[in-house]
């Protein structure tokens, strides 16, 4: 139990000796892409080997410091997912990829009784092998701040996380720093809400704190819906007492008393890791009454969703929190008068919070060299598609997409061409190679009419169909509306019919004008933010690739070939030497002709599934 | 304080007070269509219909949009226009369109909004579904194909009822209104006030339509069809007939009634001028032993029902006076005991939930109901209309012996505040034309949900409060079971405003309510008999029908639901 400030300082001292202590430190990745890939049996295994050998494994730095222990660890998500399970050996820095249970002995074998690197276990790319994992391309140009801790540390140790200075912004701003002071801090830092909006973060805390109410709330957005997106559950999993320290300063600067963490229910790692984290910063005393013996009472719950897209929007989110249905309301009153129970509410989202104890221990000053000026600081993104590194990637603000896509992504999976990126998941739009030099941060995507979202970049390449990308992203726009407004409502669903309707080949004339004149209904006339960006996926998609609506439209054809209902699929009789494979094969009995005779395909029957062409020894059987 | 204004189409138009653009642009005389705004209810802003353009050319939902000094809103621009059609016609694309066959045809909002957009073509597929009716409740019945998702049925069951039987179930188009586990009406709390059916801008929710077997019996020449009009039922129905709202044609309607063929035509009037003296003399016999104190009065069959699922401790505080229907209804079943023809009673209720009433088991009299049918004033004017009786026409009458006389405290009863009224008017001692007069003045009547009143009664204060609109009366219980009130008598009534308020009668405004409840208490005025004890026909009964049968036939106890 720290009860003041000296026992803070003392804990963290002791900690870190007897971190600095550990001679060897193995860190087995445990974030949810290597759990699934079984990195918890390689962390048992390892544990299991180094004991098996008498070597002291310090899981615990309560104990005395010891010079020849080893630390075998959990770590949160290093990003690198495709790449896992991933353990990462220190202080060399080494990372091993693609681990399997049975590597274990001879990591400990080689590695750490006898100091050497393990070349098969090593990354390779392009005929060169890379040791340490911060020269890995995928690596090399990220500026990890946020997700400095994530991979590098024990997730789910609060001492580790004090040995490095974790709750020290706390200290200081507990300490040295008065309400007022912070809030200013943080608004001169132009830290801007990575959830989405870009709304400062700053100006949100000072309005909640000008409220006169006694009772506030603090509630940290973790309802990540965007597929593809796992940033927030990242930093959750990973680093989850940055994200507490961030949320119990809000409530220091604001006056609450009171955090929520809403967090989706598919996350139960995420969820794990936090219940964790609380428990043992209650138990240190860095929540609950008194904290630090500043006189400052602060606690956190944790509020689990089932998983709306929709509870992501503020007020759905609070809705949600107090148990009713989750759906927007109208504002005014906004969330910052009266939120949570009716009461003012700061509400940001993990990673704007997981950027506060950086801004408060290093200053508004430094935070404003990292990035542009107006939206300073680095943006977390989740790499996802047709791209050779996939994972969880940060960069300063401003970084341009072909940086991002091209030397950290390492270009378009398979040599193919790039065409575009989704940026922003469902409510943001797509930007094609014509934007590759813009840079991303809030305001230059705001003017190409796209948006960071939460930050989700699906990656495409040129075999990619952008009307049905359109149509899949509809999709989930329309099965994830609330249902309460209307032009949402039923305009996604509208708008979802005509979709559907083109990339079957059944698009009339006056489809696209209709996809437009709908999408301009919706936008201009939703109830709330996701409803009014609902229709952006479509409208930037007809905005940039017209011409391939036009194609399935008004030609019944899919320029990039992936449509299946717009496939030609035909016999050359030239080449057919009527073996009858194929028509033995057609699941629809579509395929008919004689022995030794060249077989036709009736269009009618034919379903394309494409089952033939790969069936026909005689490559006679193609598509248009 | 300087005045603030705003600019509404270029014109200038004050801001008093408006919580909303939508009130102040209404106040300045243009009629933005709505579906989901209610003044009553909470602003939900779903339905977008209200949208209004700013000089920057960004869309508002005017509904949810406070004014400002300066502001400048423009509510009629191509845009909005553009916007507001496709608004409709993505309504209609998932709505039935049958309306020369729907319970609403001429009273649907969706309808009006068409015809006045002038939507001639819809360019969807029209993807509502068959069908899908709720018939299980006596009182209302529901067709979820025809809802428009707007939520007033919801929000006025929870937020003016506090019964919260319906909510949102489901997500995004496949969302619908739906009692929980999706049970029918019946089996969940319902009350049966039919407050949803008056909200509902649509065919989804109407009040049930039990004409069709009425009529049947109204022309069976061995039945005999005696019908009594509650008080409400005179000032809600003349608007219908391009007479004024709230005018009092109480003849006409018993002239159309006998036109349509009922045999005997009666004022439930005077059924109340019973219950007044029943619960006037169990409110003194509990003040003199002092206790089951407060009383609740028990005119309302929604209050009832509703304090049986909420309260059921409070029952025993509950008069056990029947309703002046019922009263009336078990009178008029003896008073033709002998009568050689099948006796028909019908009652012509302001209420949806009177027709659950005549069906509860404590009412039937070897099974058979005291009250054969309730039909609402709705029902009675589509039969007026059915029957091509022109009603403005028509030269009023009156009813007919031997009940044909009523007091003005009787025809009271129709407003809240009305029962109380005509208690008070049984208890005073001083009978003079003055402190009649002054009764007005103590707080009972006006509209408010919730009014307190108190009386000097044979040297001690008594405490009354009136309340109308079931959360008004759900708050005032807690409080009075937190000891932060103290009542002896509380008149409570489902619907706000009381029965001329009520769920069977035609859909009005606050407008309406006030000139409905202005008609009852002009007809209280010009009434020569102003207390139910000085009506002649009550002590006639007393001392001839009812001798040795009053606990029989003018009480109930009210058995708990199984």
């Amino acid at each position: 139990m720290l009860l003041t400030r000296e026992d803070l300082q003392n804990a963290r001292t002791q900690y870190k000796t007897a971190l600095d202590a550990q001679r060897t430190k193995i860190l087995v990745c445990a974030g949810t892409g290597c759990v699934a890939g079984g990195s918890l049996d390689i962390h048992a295994e390892l544990v299991r080997l180094v004991k098996e050998r008498d070597i002291c494994c310090d899981v615990d730095l309560e104990h005395e410091p010891h010079d020849d222990s080893v630390g075998v660890k959990k770590s949160g998500c290093h990003g690198f997912c495709e790449m896992g399970p991933l353990v990462r050996i220190e202080p060399q820095g080494w990372l091993y990829i693609k681990v399997k249970p049975e590597d274990c002995a001879e990591i400990v074998a080689e590695t750490v009784i006898g100091g050497k690197f393990i070349d098969r276990l090593a990354y390779r790319k392009n005929g060169e092998t890379y040791q340490t994992q911060e020269n890995i391309p995928f690596y090399k140009k990220q500026t990890r701040l946020v997700l400095e801790h994530c991979g590098h540390i024990d997730a789910t140790s609060i001492k580790e996380y004090l040995a490095l200075s974790g709750y020290a912004a706390l200290e200081k701003a507990l300490f040295a720093m008065t309400p007022d002071e912070i809030v200013t801090e943080i608004d001169e830092s132009n830290l801007r809400g990575r959830g989405g909006g870009g709304y400062p973060a700053g100006r949100k805390w000072s309005q909640v704190k000008r409220q006169k109410e006694n009772q506030k709330y603090v509630v940290c957005n973790g309802d990540e819906g965007d597929p593809g997106a796992f940033m927030d559950r990242s930093v959750m999993e990973g680093d989850p007492h940055r994200m507490l320290e961030g949320m119990i300063i809000a409530g220091y600067a604001c006056g609450a008393s009171q955090g929520y963490i809403y967090v989706r229910a598919e996350y139960p790692l995420a969820i794990d890791r936090l219940e964790t984290a609380i428990a043992e910063a209650r138990e240190c005393g860095l929540l609950g009454k008194n904290i630090l013996g500043s006189g400052f009472d602060f606690d956190i719950a944790i509020s689990k969703g089932a998983g709306a897209f929709v509870c992501g929007e503020g007020s759905a989110l609070t809705a949600s929190i107090e148990g009713n249905r989750g759906m927007p309301r109208v504002k005014p009153p906004r969330t910052v008068e009266q939120g949570l129970f009716g009461k003012p509410t700061v509400l940001n989202n993990v990673e704007t919070f997981a950027n506060v104890p950086l801004i408060i221990l290093k200053g508004a000053a430094w935070y404003k060299t990292i990035g542009p000026e107006k939206s300073p600081g680095t943006k977390a993104f989740a790499l996802t598609g047709n791209i050779e590194n996939t994972g969880l990637i940060e960069v300063p603000m401003g970084t341009t997409l072909k940086e991002v896509i091209f030397d950290i992504g390492g270009g378009i999976r398979g040599g193919a061409g790039f065409k575009a990126v989704q940026i922003g998941g469902p409510s943001g739009g797509c930007l094609t190679s014509r934007h590759l030099d813009l840079p991303l941060d809030f305001d230059s995507l705001k003017k190409a009419g796209a948006m960071i979202g939460s930050g989700g970049l699906v990656v495409m390449d040129e075999h990619t169909c952008m009307v049905e990308v359109a149509r899949f992203f509809m999709n989930f726009t329309q099965n994830e509306s609330c249902g309460k407004c209307l032009p949402c409502r039923e305009g996604t669903k509208r708008m979802l019919e005509i979709l559907e309707r083109i990339v079957a080949g059944q698009g009339e004339e006056g489809d696209i004008d209709m996809l437009l004149e709908l999408a301009d209904t919706i936008s201009s006339t939703a109830l709330c933010g996701l409803g009014k960006t609902a229709a952006f996926p479509v409208v930037s998609t007809v905005k940039y690739f017209r011409d391939e609506y036009e194609a399935h439209v008004n030609e019944k054809r899919c320029p990039s070939k992936t449509c299946q209902k717009l496939r030609k699929i035909f016999i050359d009789a030239t080449l057919c030497k009527g073996c009858s494979k194929c028509a033995r094969l057609c699941p629809v009995g579509a395929i008919s002709g004689v022995i030794k005779e060249p077989f036709v395909i009736d269009a009618g029957k034919c379903v394309k599934c494409g089952a033939c062409i790969e069936a026909c020894a005689f490559k006679a059987i193609k598509e248009d | 304080m300087s005045t603030e204004f705003m600019l509404i189409d270029n014109v200038p138009v004050e801001i008093a007070g408006e919580k909303n653009i939508l009130a102040v642009i209404r106040k300045a005389g243009i009629e933005l269509p709505t579906f989901c705004y209610y003044s009553e209810l909470s602003v939900y802003g779903a339905c977008r219909m209200c949208v209004v353009e700013d000089k920057w050319g960004d869309i508002h939902a005017s509904c949810s949009t406070p004014p400002k000094a300066g502001m400048e809103i423009r509510t009629n621009t191509p845009r909005l226009r553009k916007y507001r059609k496709m608004i409709l016609e993505l309504f209609l694309s998932n709505h039935c369109r049958d309306c020369t066959t729907c319970e609403k045809n001429g009273k649907c909002k969706l309808q009006e909004l068409a015809q006045r957009f002038g939507i001639k073509q819809v360019r969807f597929n029209n993807t509502s579904g068959e069908p899908d009716l709720d018939t299980s409740s006596l009182c209302i019945v529901r067709d979820r194909s025809k809802c428009i998702l707007c939520g007033d049925c919801v929000r006025m069951c929870d937020e003016v009822q506090k019964v919260g039987a319906i909510d949102f179930a489901h997500r995004g188009s496949k969302m619908r209104v739906s009692p929980a586990f999706d049970e029918p009406i019946a089996k969940t709390n319902c009350v049966g006030c039919g407050q949803c059916a008056a909200v509902c801008p649509t065919g989804a929710i109407v009040v049930r339509d039990d004409t069709a077997r009425l009529w049947h019996d109204i022309s069976d020449r061995d039945a005999k069809v005696v019908v009594q009009i509650a008080p409400a039922v005179r000032v809600g129905i003349g608007k219908e007939f391009g007479l004024a709202e709230g005018e009092n044609v109480m003849g006409r309607i018993v002239a159309a009634l006998r036109r349509m063929g009922f045999d005997e035509v009666f004022d439930t009037s005077t059924g109340a001028d019973l219950t007044v003296l029943e619960e006037a003399g169990e409110f003194l016999a509990r003040l003199h032993k002092g206790e089951k104190l407060p009383l609740f009065t028990s005119c309302c069959p929604a209050w009832i029902q509703y304090a049986e699922n909420n309260y059921p401790e409070l029952m025993p505080n509950i008069s056990t006076c029947r309703s002046p229907m019922q009263m009336f209804a078990s009178v008029l079943k003896e008073h033709y005991r002998h009568s050689n023809r099948r006796v028909v009673v019908v009652a012509v209720m302001p209420c949806t939930a009177k027709k659950f009433e005549a069906a509860r088991d404590e009412f039937r009299e070897d099974g058979i109901p005291n009250v054969d049918y309730v039909i609402t004033t709705q029902e009675l004017v589509k039969m007026i209309r059915e029957s091509g009786i022109v009603f403005s026409e028509v030269e009023p009458e009156s009813v007919d012996m031997p009940f044909g006389a009523v007091s003005g405290a009787g025809v009271i009863f129709g407003v809240t505040g009305g029962v109380t009224e005509a208690v008070i008017r049984r208890l005073a001692d001083d009978k003079s034309v003055s402190a009649l007069r002054a009764l007005a003045f103590t707080g009972v009547r006006g509209l408010k949900g919730v009014k307190e009143a108190s009386i000097e009664y044979a040297g001690r204060e008594v405490r009354i409060a009136i309340v109308s609109g079931l959360r008004n009366a759900d708050n005032l219980i807690r409080q009075i079971k937190s000891g932060e009130k103290h009542y002896d008598f509380l008149e409570i009534m489902a619907c706000p405003g009381g029965c001329i308020a009520g769920a069977g009668q035609p859909v009005t405004n606050e407008e309406g309510r006030k000139r409905r409840s202005a008609g009852l208490y002009d007809s209280d005025r010009m009434s020569s008999i102003k207390r139910s004890e000085e009506n002649p026909v009550i002590m006639a009964l007393y001392s001839g029908l009812l001798k040795g049968k009053v606990h029989n036939l003018l009480h109930v106890e009210y058995r708990r639901k199984a």
